[in-house]
């Protein structure tokens, strides 16, 4: 059991409409590593994620977490998950540790553990002292830290992060990273994330797989993929291989960038 | 393919889930279900408790209502209200009409957190959709609550007196949740149909002033012309004050039918709307 995959995709697709946003799309997360999606806006990356935390049904393929059907078994899969989604999605109408305990009611954390639990999640990311506090005096890097303690709360196998450093200053970035690192080497949490930044793909990803139009253009850990690009290349040249010329004006709809920019907005 | 071989890294968080596992499945199924319920209500409180001022605010139009409209109509004194003042006879009627006003905009919030992304974490926990939406809705009622016993006060000043006991007193309130429940159901289907809050406002707006005027709130349903009469009939809101009145001022009525049509109509926008937030999370 220990060395099944943590996730399997297998042939993935979802259309939007007429509108196809993941196109037949297979890959393999092993457990323990920090896998990077990376691809430009409207590349597929947050539809994959969706589907792999049992938001949206596939048409066609198969997502399997740890052995279970993301379709068929969403229930087990979403306890062995933890998602911190693209917009920020604390609540700023309440105190850090108000947001945390919520999840930990929904998550059917018995009342007598559940304030210890809460307050060890704050703790790990840092927020002992500001637990307190209302969100709103939190500075962008502390609601996202915030958000990765309420992900933790069911102590997930996976941890799925949806472009969970945009808009952070690069200082705030590096702290994330460095708790996503001890998250999995302390813990042994396989965790997946999105980007659209090189330098965290390249940083942070054992492994990475390249998405563009839907589909999946290449996949290895990042020096595998330079030196299939060329001696010397770079991340940002292999990105350039595979979906430079080609990147066009369907990035992502109007929706997709409001909400970034508001969470942009919201941590600077 | 990846190929990171990782397998001795797993064990922690392997164990202490297996552990969470074991103890959630030996709960009852129904137990969990309504703490989950309870769950979003306890959020809701924590609102409320963290900023008062919508609180405050809110209570101005149910006042003007009081005291303007009801001052006024008051004079005409040939409302046939039987033996109750019209002050009090309106009172269950802006009761009513507050505990619309305030659910019939809850669906904006589930478009706001759709947008957020808060509506995917939530639907990202085991909690089943239709707790979700039972847990916003009677979060509607909570919030309603609050409204619902600040108006009686403020009837109270302004002279009107109830005839109920304690057990009239809870029921009134349960009826003032059930009602906040459906109007807060029918605003989430409005936004999972709209998806859109601008939208969604206009609708609300342009739904409960017609529904508050084609109900007995603040006039006797024989008032009416035929037709309206019969649209009122079909028209919860007429079932809630119905109760209410019944329940805090002793008039005569039906009370089982009320209790029967106000609890339906609230499980049935459980359901309905349960449906709705399908298209939401997309």
């Amino acid at each position: 059991m220990k060395n099944e995959p943590a996730v399997v995709i297998n042939d993935l697709s979802y259309s939007f409409g007429d509108k196809t946003a993941v196109d037949r799309v297979s890959f393999t997360v092993q457990p323990g590593d920090i896998f990077g999606l990376l691809g430009p806006n409207g590349a597929g990356k947050t539809t994959t994620i969706r589907s792999i935390v049992t938001i949206l049904k596939p048409d066609s393929g198969s997502v399997r977490v740890f052995g279970e059907d993301s379709a068929k078994s969403s229930v087990n899969v979403r306890r062995t998950i933890g998602y911190v989604p693209q917009a920020l999605s604390a609540d700023s109408g309440l105190t850090g540790y108000e947001n945390v305990s919520l999840f930990a009611r929904l998550f059917d954390i018995p009342r007598k553990e559940r304030d210890h639990r809460v307050r060890e999640v704050l703790s790990a990311m840092d927020l002992d002292e500001a637990a307190d506090q209302m969100v709103t005096t939190y500075s962008g890097g502390m609601i996202r830290r915030l958000e990765l303690a309420q992900a933790l709360i069911n102590t997930p196998r996976l941890l799925v992060l949806d472009e969970p450093t945009i808009g952070l200053d690069p200082i705030a970035r590096e702290a994330l990273w460095t708790h996503v690192r001890k998250l999995r080497d302390n813990h042994g949490v396989t965790v997946l994330l999105t980007t659209h930044y090189m330098e965290e793909a390249d940083q942070l990803c054992d492994n990475i797989a390249l998405l563009h139009k839907g589909k999946l253009q290449a996949i290895g850990t990042s020096s595998a993929l330079k030196q299939q690009v060329g001696e010397g290349a770079s991340l940002e040249d292999v990105f350039r291989h595979y979906a430079g010329s080609q990147l066009t004006d369907d990035g992502g709809d109007a929706r997709n960038v409001r909400s970034t920019r508001r969470t942009a907005r919201r941590l600077g | 393919m990846s190929e990171a071989p990782a397998e001795q890294r797993v064990a922690l968080a392997d164990e202490s889930n297996d552990k969470t596992n074991t103890s959630v499945r030996s709960r009852n199924p129904i137990a969990l279900y309504l703490s989950r319920i309870l769950a979003l209500c306890v959020v809701e409180l924590q609102h409320i408790r963290h900023d008062r001022t919508e609180l405050y605010t809110r209570l101005v139009q149910p006042t003007l209502w009081l005291v303007l409209f009801g001052g006024t109509f008051a004079q005409l004194r040939n409302i046939p209200t039987g033996d109750v003042p019209y002050l009090a006879y309106i009172t269950p009627g802006v009761i009513t009409q507050s505990v619309l006003f305030i659910s019939i905009f809850y669906g904006i919030t589930l478009v706001w957190e759709r947008d957020s992304g808060v509506l995917a974490k939530l639907l990202v926990t085991p909690t089943p959709r239709s707790a979700i939406v039972a847990g916003k809705a009677f979060a509607a009622g909570v919030r309603s609550i609050t409204q619902a016993v600040a108006v009686l006060v403020i009837a109270f000043i302004l002279g009107v007196r109830y005839n109920a006991n304690v057990i009239e007193y809870l029921a009134a309130l349960l009826i003032v949740v059930l009602s906040a429940v459906l109007f807060a159901c029918v605003s989430m289907c409005l936004a999972g149909i709209l998806l859109k809050r601008d939208r969604l406002m206009g609708i609300g707006q342009a739904i409960s002033l017609p529904l508050f005027f084609a109900s007995n709130a603040l006039y006797p349903i024989t008032l009416m012309p035929t037709w309206l009469q019969w649209v009122s009939r079909f028209n919860p809101l007429t079932y809630q004050v119905n109760a209410l009145r019944h329940l805090l001022l002793n008039t005569p009525g039906n009370l089982a039918l009320d209790f029967l049509v106000v609890g339906a109509t609230a499980l049935f926008g459980i359901i309905a709307a349960s449906a709705a937030i399908g298209r939401l999370a997309r």
